[in-house]
């Protein structure tokens, strides 16, 4: 057998590479910013683009999308060329995807910042992105499937399994969540409402959260930690048993994002008993990873690579420990809606897939450019920096998610509840100050990891196309089945997977109206569609992003129906598109905010929330009060609520507006007798409107029969 | 709750997908050698002879 000789393309893994970088630094910046925010709310500038609503989610998805995604890409680019013993399928497909994931990234700060979101968490892009992602993932598809077929070794490495089923189920998961209705440029409304809604958009966090975090982070590990620590992986067939248990089972725990939700007992059931089950696979990787460095642990004694790794994998493992334990029902009830959530979430994060992020850049850099780390003294220290970093922000949080909760649910000896949100939420502000210096650390560290990577950097010397040489793939099939087995091989899977993708999205179009119209039928007959000037304002609620602080789901507790008023059933959001159930409260719940407070106190409270609520931590939005609201849209906005079964009366679009300046009259004028002078075109108009709703269907007739026609 | 069928159909496909996956990679030998992979990744495919780096 003939040995080839071939070039494995560096220059693609280093463009991924410093996106990494980048916009790791990007992103970590912008959590930073808004976890002061939480406590010293001036610092949002008064300026709509930098409010913690907004900033959130660029937070979140630079995170997300940017740093661990292109971190995911770099890797992948890097390994499965010498795994598979080939140079990517094609290079061109590489920079179109490089460069069409960075453009994403672009667009996606820019629209995020300018207030363009679903309110979707972690899918909050608008619909002409999640076109442009799609189709960007299907361009890294074919190139992984096309370098995956032209291999030189037979065996296919356990971690180019779990790359597969990274892209197989996130293209599935990123198509069914983002089925929306489009509006205008940049404004879509989810085709599914309330508890259907918030079903498929947790069963997508959740399995963006095992997806995108985590099998892909998996399989390099399975490829950077025996390289780095220089020995196989400890049990070659619990990574294979692990991988397979773990992508049947990951992909059914979505729902115990929703326990005492309003969504059905039975579905919050299973996706507890599938999240324990979880528990199996997860701690078998963590344990193949860990039990790999024995024997070899005097070389994380010097390696900085394998000391970021290990402490990566065990907060992979106390992540993994943990998130099971948050789904069994009774943890749920104190965990939920606090900042423990947000502890679990930066163990993940920060532990897990950061450190994992600089491993691989700390292994990656030195290599291709064939030199040695810069200094190990400043990557340790780095190490040191981060993992100090981590323990500050989450011993807090966690400390910050116990208080907080037991506060909501303590009672006087006389049965009044004891504190009331604001006293919970001013307790708990030191451990706010203390996790925001956690994060400053850890950011800190990142900065010494640039440093020292730019120094590696100007002393190697970068070689683009790395030699290499493997004999071919010997086809071991028949000679004579060979002709159509080849044939279809190639192309044909490639079409294969394009056709899936087409069908996949085809057969959706079809079924989706189908199943969802007719149930869509309100289940509670006082529950009626919001007005134009409500639905104005929910938007605008919407493109605040208030659901990043506030929910809108009250619990059937003791303490939330004293505090909130009477518990959230399913029937009452079946206008909701999409769903603002949101996931924690760093304010109160807004379920039954109507008609709690006049709406002089929301105008003044929007102006400076702090004139209404000393101490409060809620920023201005004094923008409200100045923009005009953009009246010329509603139109479009109740024909496309008239699509997706909202029962406005034919031809109401055209008399939209008049109902709605009707009612923003009487709102001006309501404001008037509080002396507050306004003129009714004002943003802050539709969104006291829609304030002023909320949660009050129910309330007009408390003797309401429900009608549940499942 | 008929989404639910939605969400179903797309999780079982994905499942029977994989099972696909599973079964062809059983069947094909991909797991009747479960030691020499994990060396095998240790090693460089660096030329012989000539290396560009050098």
């Amino acid at each position: 057998m003939q040995v080839e000789k071939f070039y494995y393309d560096n220059k693609i893994v280093k463009a991924f590479g410093f996106a990494t970088i980048v916009f790791g630094i990007v992103g970590m910046l912008a959590g930073l910013w808004a976890a002061i925010q939480i406590y010293y709310p001036e610092i949002s500038l008064n300026f709509a683009p930098t409010t913690f609503g907004r900033l959130r989610p660029l937070h979140t998805n630079a995170i997300i999308f940017a740093f661990v995604g292109n971190a995911t890409f770099a890797g992948v680019y890097y390994s499965l060329q010498r795994l598979c013993k080939a140079r990517m399928y094609s290079d061109k497909l590489s920079w179109i995807h490089f460069w069409g994931w960075q453009a994403i990234i672009a667009t996606a700060a820019i629209t995020l910042l300018l207030g363009k979101t679903t309110g979707k968490e972690y899918a909050e892009l608008e619909w002409p992105i999640d076109i442009a992602i799609t189709l960007v993932w299907v361009v890294f598809g074919i190139n992984m499937f096309g370098t995956i077929l032209k291999r030189r070794e037979k065996h296919l490495y356990v971690a180019i399994w779990f790359y597969i089923a990274t892209w197989v189920t996130v293209a599935l998961l990123h198509i069914v969540n983002s089925i929306e209705i489009p509006v205008s440029f940049m404004k879509s409304y989810s085709w599914y409402a309330g508890v259907q809604d918030a079903l498929v958009q947790w069963w997508y966090g959740h399995n963006a959260v095992a997806f995108f975090l985590t099998t892909p982070v998996l399989g390099l590990m399975y490829y950077f930690l025996p390289k780095a620590a220089n020995r196989p992986v400890y049990s070659y067939r619990l990574s294979i048993i692990h991988f397979w248990a773990l992508i049947f089972i990951y992909i059914w725990a979505g729902p115990h994002h929703l326990l005492y939700t309003a969504l059905p007992d039975w579905a919050q059931s299973l996706g507890v008993v599938f999240s324990i089950m979880l528990i199996a696979p997860s701690w078998g990787g963590m344990l193949n990873g860990l039990f790999t460095l024995r024997g070899a642990w005097d070389k994380v004694r010097e390696d900085p690579v394998l000391k970021f790794m290990v402490v990566a994998i065990t907060c992979y493992g106390m992540a993994t420990f943990e998130g099971p334990m948050l789904s069994l029902k009774s943890v749920n009830a104190i965990s939920h809606f606090t900042d423990w959530t947000i502890a679990h979430v930066h163990i993940g994060g920060l532990g897990w897939n950061g450190f994992m992020a600089f491993a691989i850049l700390y292994y990656l850099i030195p290599k291709m450019w064939s030199t040695n780390l810069y200094s190990r003294k400043l990557a340790t220290n780095h190490f040191w920096l981060g993992t100090i970093g981590i323990i500050i922000y989450a011993v807090p949080m966690y400390w910050a998610g116990f208080e907080q909760s037991l506060s909501w649910k303590a009672f006087t000896p006389e049965g009044q509840l004891k504190f009331t949100f604001l006293q919970t939420v001013i307790n708990i502000k030191p451990l706010y100050i203390l996790r925001s210096i956690g994060g400053f650390l850890y950011l800190v560290g990142a900065f010494f990891m640039v440093y020292n990577l730019y120094k590696t950097i100007r002393r190697g010397k970068f070689v683009p196309d790395e030699a290499a040489e493997a004999a071919p793939l010997v086809k071991v099939a028949a000679k004579k089945r060979e002709y159509w087995h080849r044939i279809i091989e190639r192309r044909p899977l490639t079409m294969l997977v394009l056709s899936l993708i087409v069908v996949a999205i085809g057969g959706l179009i079809e079924l989706i109206p189908t199943f969802l119209v007719k149930s869509n039928i309100p289940t509670i007959a006082s529950v009626h569609p919001y007005t134009p000037l409500e639905l104005q304002g929910r938007d605008i609620y919407i493109r605040e992003g208030c659901y990043t602080c506030h929910s809108q789901m009250v619990r059937p507790f003791r303490d939330e129906v004293k505090r909130y008023g009477e518990y959230s059933k399913a029937g009452e959001f079946v206008y909701d598109h999409p769903f603002q159930w949101g996931s924690k409260r760093t304010g109160p719940d807004l379920a039954r905010e109507g008609g709690k407070q006049t709406d002089a106190w929301h105008y003044t409270h929007m102006y400076d929330p702090r004139l209404m609520s000393p101490g409060s931590l809620m920023p201005r939005y004094i923008w409200l009060l100045d923009d005009a609201l953009d009246t010329a849209s509603t139109p479009a906005k109740i024909r496309a609520m008239q699509t997706m079964g909202v029962p406005y009366p034919e031809g109401y679009d055209k008399i939209a507006n008049v109902e709605l300046m009707h009612q923003a009259d009487s709102i001006a004028a309501n404001l008037k007798k509080d002396k507050i002078e306004t003129s009714s075109n004002k943003e802050i108009v539709a969104l006291i409107a829609y304030l002023q709703r909320m949660g009050r269907d129910i309330k007009a007739e408390p003797k309401q029969a429900i009608t549940e026609n499942r | 709750m008929s989404v639910i069928i939605i969400l179903l159909i797309a999780s079982i496909s994905v499942a029977a997908l994989f099972l696909a996956a599973f079964i062809w990679s059983v069947k094909s030998g991909q797991f009747d050698d479960d030691y020499s992979p994990a060396s095998r990744i240790l090693f460089d495919d660096k030329p012989s002879s000539t290396t560009k780096t050098t």
